[in-house]
């Protein structure tokens, strides 16, 4: 993207006022996508964004400066507004080198496949979700797929480059029957090419979103009140994204806005929970690489049975304390400053058979699918939504539930965990959200039990 | 680059249209700056240039689109081939199409002003670490803040078609938000708040630092509540909130697609008789004000509700050409995407309950509502399900009385309007461009601890 001689150069305009780190963020993202509803192939769209951000870092103060103009030129004039928004530091230049990374590997790259191979895909999910009861009224699905190119040049000598491909197929379906319009969702994505399809059959999605649906059409009003809650395995890792993760990120962790702030070594969680955070997830919707700042990707275990063992780091608060990346500075593009992320967040499994934990409740709520949901990092109270849920009568599934609410406490339901299964899944892909950007993440759960959640359903 | 240089760009591409092409070109310009301070210090700097255009290209009713974030001659010409390869695939539609002008005359709104460009860094930085000293200042209770900014923009934008519809407008904008901690034993309140206006002069610091430090003190001690039927208290923020998560189901792709809980119930009493809403971009005390929508038409003030009474929906040229009802001005966009009906500046008329104090000393038993959670998840937009996580204080026999959170109110967006007990005469332009009173909304239950 950018010739080494000009990242030299422009890494020594950014350091010619004085700073202690200057950084070249590169990245060109192609993507594109296709939609169907209401019975149509909408639209095709395809975009292209190619820029570069130059963060020059002073102390604690940083300036940034990004442009879509990579000529030496327009490079410059960026490191040099960087540069005018910090004072101090006497860092010196050293000549960047490459450091090896292994990019995902893509065995049929997105942009070489016919168009109309990923519209027909849409066309045969239609069909299928369509053909599956009377009671499909509506339709609709996407197809997209994503490659940056990353360039990261910094003062301190790191010259990396990552190439990211992904790939996603979702399909929703409404069904309409004597409770109104109730929908149905599935989504896959990787960090893989088109053999994605090669990995899931579309119409068997498609039947699943259906069958999702029409369950739904059939569900009773969610209990209101608290409950022993069981979480199936897969998309409850969004719960431990949200309600834990977050709160264990340098950044938040250092301004006092984390519940887990200054709780090191100490007994947080419940011993049966390990939460680790593993950017090296082969082919996982957060896989990457290196991150936004030239780091290779790491697993990182945060809660080793119960203990909090770490937090996750970027460059910058990991230089402030003097120890290594954890690969966890991400950044939305070029355009954005980088911070602590997550990457693929997991509560890893555990030993019981999942039909026990079932059977071990005698009233509550089952839990299949969590949608998605809001924290409050500070206090670390937390609102999900229950996409698929089943009230729980002595120990059996029974009646399936429409939509509600969990709400709950994140560093409390990790001390009120009381089984988990040996069932663990990823979920499927996700973006996260922090101070207005989003980056794509993976997150998983085996089975497991909370022992009260309260839900905030609609029944009387 | 000036909005007309902007508009020559775009038209140049919409010259390049073949017989039986429509083309619309949107494309913007800008340039942004955003300070965040820490502890008395800047923590980060940035300034940056904004290019984006968007092409949408129709060939027999199928449509293709590409965007790009450059404006360089070799990028533009690649989006025109791109956006015409994304129609050989996409399937016919009579009814899809660029707008066509409409004889509507556009009102005059000024967006531009002189401020984000005159106020110097130095003071903006001023204005940064003012706002943070302040909210640390405002009471012992304040133990930290976890980030307090400014932000502007200045840009330019222009759209072009093949239909004849030439649009160039600039704006400015500035905001400054910031969020208090207040630690509470093991647990940490957070109060956040924010202002924009056109102009950085006109940022409100008083109302921002009041916000955000009493949402994060006087939650101080929050506990479960017990389950019970209680009246909802909204400040204009919060009825913003819910009154906007309504009129985003009124938008003509939702109804057309039966996607709303609102579909066939137009002259119907929809809503409590005090409840008036329109969405109104002519209005230029709104920060959502503007002379055009995203395909270049005038806006026009769109009456929604009237007396309770559902009046119509927001669409856009294509959903305006298959309901028949024509496009109301309501395309939103950015030059990356595709326009779509949307809201532009959602007006509640006033209504005759006085302001906020008042609401809550006539409430006998009810929440004051500082904050919803999860609003995505929580409400689903077809069915009209709402259940949402709420944080804010028990109002009982009037007086405010202890804080509350981890609970929630369940009901359905049909039954929140026509729940309205009171609407407030406290009109307020807020800095998301809504413009409202304080509203009550009865009968609502609260989930908590089981009784």
């Amino acid at each position: 993207m950018i010739e080494q001689d000009l990242l030299d150069d422009v890494l020594a305009v950014a350091l010619s006022r004085g700073a202690d780190f200057a950084e070249v963020f590169a990245e060109d993202v192609r993507r594109g996508s296709v939609s169907l509803d209401d019975g149509r192939i909408e639209s095709l769209a395809s975009s292209r964004d190619r820029g570069a951000g130059i963060r020059v870092v002073a102390g604690e103060s940083t300036g940034f400066a990004h442009t879509a103009d990579l000529s030496p030129r327009g490079l410059r004039a960026a490191a040099e507004a960087a540069a005018a928004a910090v004072k101090g530091g006497t860092a010196t230049p050293t000549k960047v080198s490459g450091i090896a990374t292994t990019p995902g590997r893509v065995l049929q790259a997105p942009e070489d496949v016919a168009k109309a191979t990923k519209v027909n895909l849409l066309r045969r999910a239609e069909e299928v979700a369509r053909a599956a009861d009377q009671a499909i009224t509506q339709v609709s699905a996407r197809y997209a797929d994503t490659r940056r190119r990353i360039l990261v040049a910094n003062s301190e000598g790191v010259l990396a480059g990552d190439d990211q491909t992904k790939t996603l197929f979702s399909v929703s379906c409404v069904a309409t029957g004597d409770t109104g319009l109730q929908t149905g969702h599935e989504t896959v994505g990787l960090s893989i090419g088109f053999e994605l399809f090669d990995r899931y059959d579309v119409e068997a999605l498609a039947v699943r979103a259906a069958e999702r649906a029409l369950t739904k059409l059939k569900a009773i009003p969610a209990p209101s009140g608290t409950l022993p809650v069981v979480i199936g395995p897969g998309s409850g890792g969004v719960l431990f994204h949200e309600a834990c993760g977050h709160g264990l990120e340098a950044d938040l962790v250092r301004k006092g806005a984390s519940a887990f702030a200054n709780r090191l070594g100490e007994q947080v969680a419940s011993p049966l929970v390990t939460l680790i955070d593993d950017g090296t997830m082969a082919e996982e919707w957060g896989q990457f690489a290196i991150d936004d700042e030239g780091a290779l990707a790491r697993r990182n275990v945060l809660i080793e049975n119960g203990v909090l063992v770490d937090y996750l780091w970027d460059g910058m608060r990991a230089r402030q304390e003097g120890r290594a990346p954890s690969g966890n500075g991400r950044r939305m593009s070029y355009r954005h400053l980088p911070m602590v992320r997550m990457t693929n967040t997991y509560l890893a499994g555990g030993q019981t058979d999942p039909d026990d934990i079932i059977a071990s409740v005698d009233h509550g709520v089952y839990v299949a699918r969590l949608g998605g949901g809001q924290v409050n990092t500070a206090s670390g109270d937390f609102v999900f939504g229950m996409v698929e849920a089943y009230l729980i009568e002595d120990g059996k599934l029974t009646a399936p539930l429409r939509e509600g609410q969990l709400i709950g406490n994140g560093p409390r339901v990790l001390q009120l965990i009381e089984a988990v299964g040996n069932d663990f899944e990823m979920g499927p892909p996700g973006t996260c959200g922090k101070d207005g950007q989003g980056v794509p993440v993976g997150d998983g759960v085996p089975t497991l039990k909370v022992a009260e959640l309260t839900i905030g359903g609609t029944a009387a | 680059m000036r909005p007309d240089d902007l508009l020559a760009l775009a038209r140049r591409v919409v010259d390049q249209a073949r017989p039986g092409e429509e083309i619309e070109v949107a494309c913007s310009y800008g340039d942004s700056r955003s300070i965040r301070v820490y502890d008395g210090e800047v923590e980060s700097l940035t300034s940056a240039d904004n290019t984006g255009i968007g092409v949408r290209v129709l060939i027999d009713g199928r449509e293709g689109f590409a965007s790009a974030g450059s404006l360089d001659d070799d990028v533009v010409a690649d989006m025109l081939a791109e956006a015409r390869d994304n129609a050989q695939f996409a399937e016919a539609d009579p009814y899809v199409g660029i707008a066509r002008p409409d004889g509507v005359t556009a009102v005059d709104v000024e967006l531009w002003r002189d401020g984000v460009n005159s106020v110097s860094m130095d003071d903006k930085i001023a204005l940064a670490l003012e706002l943070e000293r302040r909210v640390r200042a405002a009471s012992p209770a304040v133990t930290g803040v976890r980030v307090a900014g400014y932000s502007d923009s200045a840009g330019a934008f222009a759209l072009a078609s093949t239909a004849g519809i030439e649009v160039a407008t600039e704006a400015t904008s500035a905001s400054v938000s910031v969020q208090a901690l207040a630690v509470d034993g093991a647990r940490t309140q957070t109060g956040y708040a924010y202002d924009g206006a056109r102009d950085p002069r006109d940022l409100d610091l008083d109302k921002v630092v009041r916000r955000a430090v009493a949402h994060a003190v006087e939650m101080i001690g929050a506990s479960k509540p017990a389950t019970a039927t209680v009246e909802l208290v909204l400040d204009p923020h919060l009825a913003a909130t819910v009154v906007g998560l309504v009129a985003g189901t009124l938008t003509g792709d939702r109804v057309l697609k039966g996607r709303s809980p609102f579909v066939n119930r137009v002259g119907e009493l929809v809503a409590s008789p005090a409840l008036t809403v329109a969405d109104d971009a002519t209005d230029p005390a709104s920060l959502g004000a503007d002379s055009h929508d995203g395909e270049g038409l005038a806006t026009r003030r769109v009456p929604l509700v009237v007396d309770g009474v559902l009046q119509g929906f927001l669409h856009d040229s294509y959903t305006g050409r298959r309901s028949g009802a024509g496009s109301t001005g309501s395309a939103v966009r950015g030059t990356r995407g595709l326009p779509g009906p949307g809201i532009h500046a959602l007006h509640i008329d006033a209504g005759t309950s006085g302001d906020l104090e008042e609401l809550i000393a006539r409430t006998d038993l009810g929440v004051l509502v500082f904050s919803l959670a999860g609003l995505h998840s929580g409400v689903n937009a077809v069915s009209g399900d709402f259940s949402v996580g709420v944080e804010g204080r028990m109002i009982r026999n009037g007086q405010l009385a202890e804080p509350i959170s981890e609970c929630t109110v369940g009901s359905t967006l049909q039954r929140l309007l026509l729940d309205i007990s009171a609407v407030g005469s406290d009109l307020t332009h807020l800095p998301n461009g809504v413009s409202t009173p304080s509203l009550k909304i009865g009968g609502v239950t609260l989930s908590g601890a089981s009784a």
